[in-house]
């Protein structure tokens, strides 16, 4: 299991070919308190940096981009339920969507956490 | 990027700056934007106004000079007293928002730092001789106490702000600083602003802090704040398109001024009196939960473009969507039906009354 990093500042945690994807720590605390997401569909299937979601906090509304090739396999309504969640734990129970990987060489490009904890710092 | 006085301390608090009309300004602190918000509706709030630009108009005919450029009256305006205004152009749109103090010697105005350079061109040039206007550049601060709690806090602290109301204003020196408290703010509350020396401000502002239920808050609260009180935004809900009628600030207009229709833009200002402005800013309640922001197109039941989202977002108080814009007359009433058009989708939404959060304004 490994764990990716994007500049959109989206994770994605790898296991097979199932990755689990979610907005970073620090993405959710930049955006503030998310009071609104919108999510796609199970089966709705995504080409690297599609739009595939909004969150929206109480100042701004911020997309979600598909960090990499793939088909919704299972979509976190508990999110769209209670927005507030997304800042409790951005990157543990409320991750976005279970999508299935169609170019798993895709993950190459991406960073890993000391790469991405320099982007942010 | 201009800093206020307040600057060190903001960053001492922990707030999260960003620039806003070339000032570098708290937008949160780490409460949360949510807690502040609440802080305001609830006991106090703490915000730094300082970015707002304050000027004198002084010469004995000051208030006839004023009165030329807004709506308003100001000659009648008594000492103590403060009124909301806008500076007109003759097409009969908004230059900007402004209150307007008659503190006896002088006139005290403070303006939106996004339109203070433009504001103080067009005042300056209209100026008769004898009148002259005093920029308060770095040496005054502007502290807004805003909420509930509010008026007792300041009350302990300046006495001869005990029987003021709203819209009312007077001149006390705490500890030997002189101090300018009114009873304004732009959250909907009760509370007051207070204008003191620059150097003075960091030590009231912490003087203030240290006391329980008084909570710093930044532009994002003091901006749902405003939108759920329902009032304007410069940049956003008026501008040099809109005139204070479609804007719903007729009742800032006294009717001597309407009789005398003597101020820039009143041919138009008091035609849309007479025969009711061709679109008005409304509330518009998203039945969703999807936030409608600045710029959302509005369209009738049939698809049909009536107007445009100029303020929206998310209300803390109601927990719940809210947006403020400009729809064709035809659109007004309260409970209409309307379309918001969100990222492509149509969201039903309908027309209400403003304010979205009664005010509780002394009264």
């Amino acid at each position: 299991m490994s764990t990716y990093y994007t500049e959109d500042h989206e994770w994605l945690t790898v296991e097979g070919d199932i990755a689990t994807i979610g907005i970073t720590g620090h993405a959710a605390e930049q955006l503030g308190e998310v009071v609104f997401v919108e999510l796609k569909e199970v089966g709705d299937s995504f080409d690297q940096g599609d739009e595939m979601g909004v969150v929206e906090s109480v100042k701004a509304a911020s997309e979600i981009y598909a960090p990499v090739d793939g088909e919704i396999t299972e979509a976190n309504t508990v999110i769209a339920d209670e927005p507030a969640k997304v800042n409790e734990d951005p990157e543990g129970d409320s991750w976005f969507y279970k999508i299935k990987l169609r170019d798993p060489e895709q993950l190459e490009a991406l960073m890993d956490k000391a790469a991405y904890d320099t982007l942010i710092a | 990027m201009k800093q206020t006085p307040l600057h060190a301390l903001h960053l001492k608090l922990g707030a999260k700056m960003v620039p806003f009309a070339g000032w570098e300004m708290p937008v949160s602190y780490p409460a949360g934007l949510m807690a502040e918000h609440a802080a305001c509706r609830d006991g106090a709030a703490l915000f730094d106004v300082s970015h707002m630009c304050q000027v004198e108009l002084r010469g004995i005919n000051r208030a006839v000079a004023l009165e030329a450029l807004v709506p308003a009256s100001i000659v009648t305006l008594q000492e103590g007293r403060a009124r909301y205004t806008t500076l007109t152009n003759e097409e009969g749109a908004i230059i900007d928002d402004l209150i307007v103090s008659n503190c006896g010697d002088y006139l005290y105005l403070v303006l939106n730092a996004s339109r203070a350079n433009v504001d103080i061109a067009h005042i300056e040039h209209n100026l008769p001789r004898g009148v002259g206007l005093v920029r308060h550049y770095e040496d005054l601060a502007l502290i807004a106490l805003q909420g509930p709690a509010a008026a007792k806090i300041i009350e302990s602290i300046a006495p001869v702000t005990a029987n003021l109301i709203c819209m009312q204003t007077a001149a006390q020196s705490v500890d030997g600083i002189p101090m300018r408290f009114s009873r304004v703010g732009y959250t909907g509350e009760d509370g007051f602003e207070v204008a003191l020396p620059a150097e003075a401000a960091t030590g009231f502002a912490e003087r203030l802090l240290a006391l329980p239920g008084v909570t710093p808050a930044g532009l994002g609260a003091r901006d749902t704040l405003r939108m759920e009180a329902g009032l304007c935004l410069y940049g956003q809900d008026i501008d040099e398109t809109t005139s204070p009628i479609e804007a719903g600030l007729g009742w800032a207009i006294q009717k001597s001024r309407r009789t005398a229709a003597d101020f820039p833009g009143a041919a138009r200002i008091t035609q849309e009196l007479e025969t009711g402005p061709s679109r008005r800013l409304v509330g518009i309640l998203p039945e969703g939960r999807a936030p409608a922001r600045a710029g959302t197109q509005i369209t009738a039941a049939d698809g049909t473009p009536i107007g445009q989202v100029t303020s929206g977002g998310f209300s803390p108080t109601l927990q719940q969507p809210i947006s403020m814009g400009y729809v064709a007359a035809a659109h007004t009433a309260d409970g209409t039906q309307v379309t918001l058009m969100v990222r492509g989708k149509p969201l039903p939404a309908r027309v209400t009354p403003l304010p979205f959060v009664p005010h509780r304004y002394k009264r």
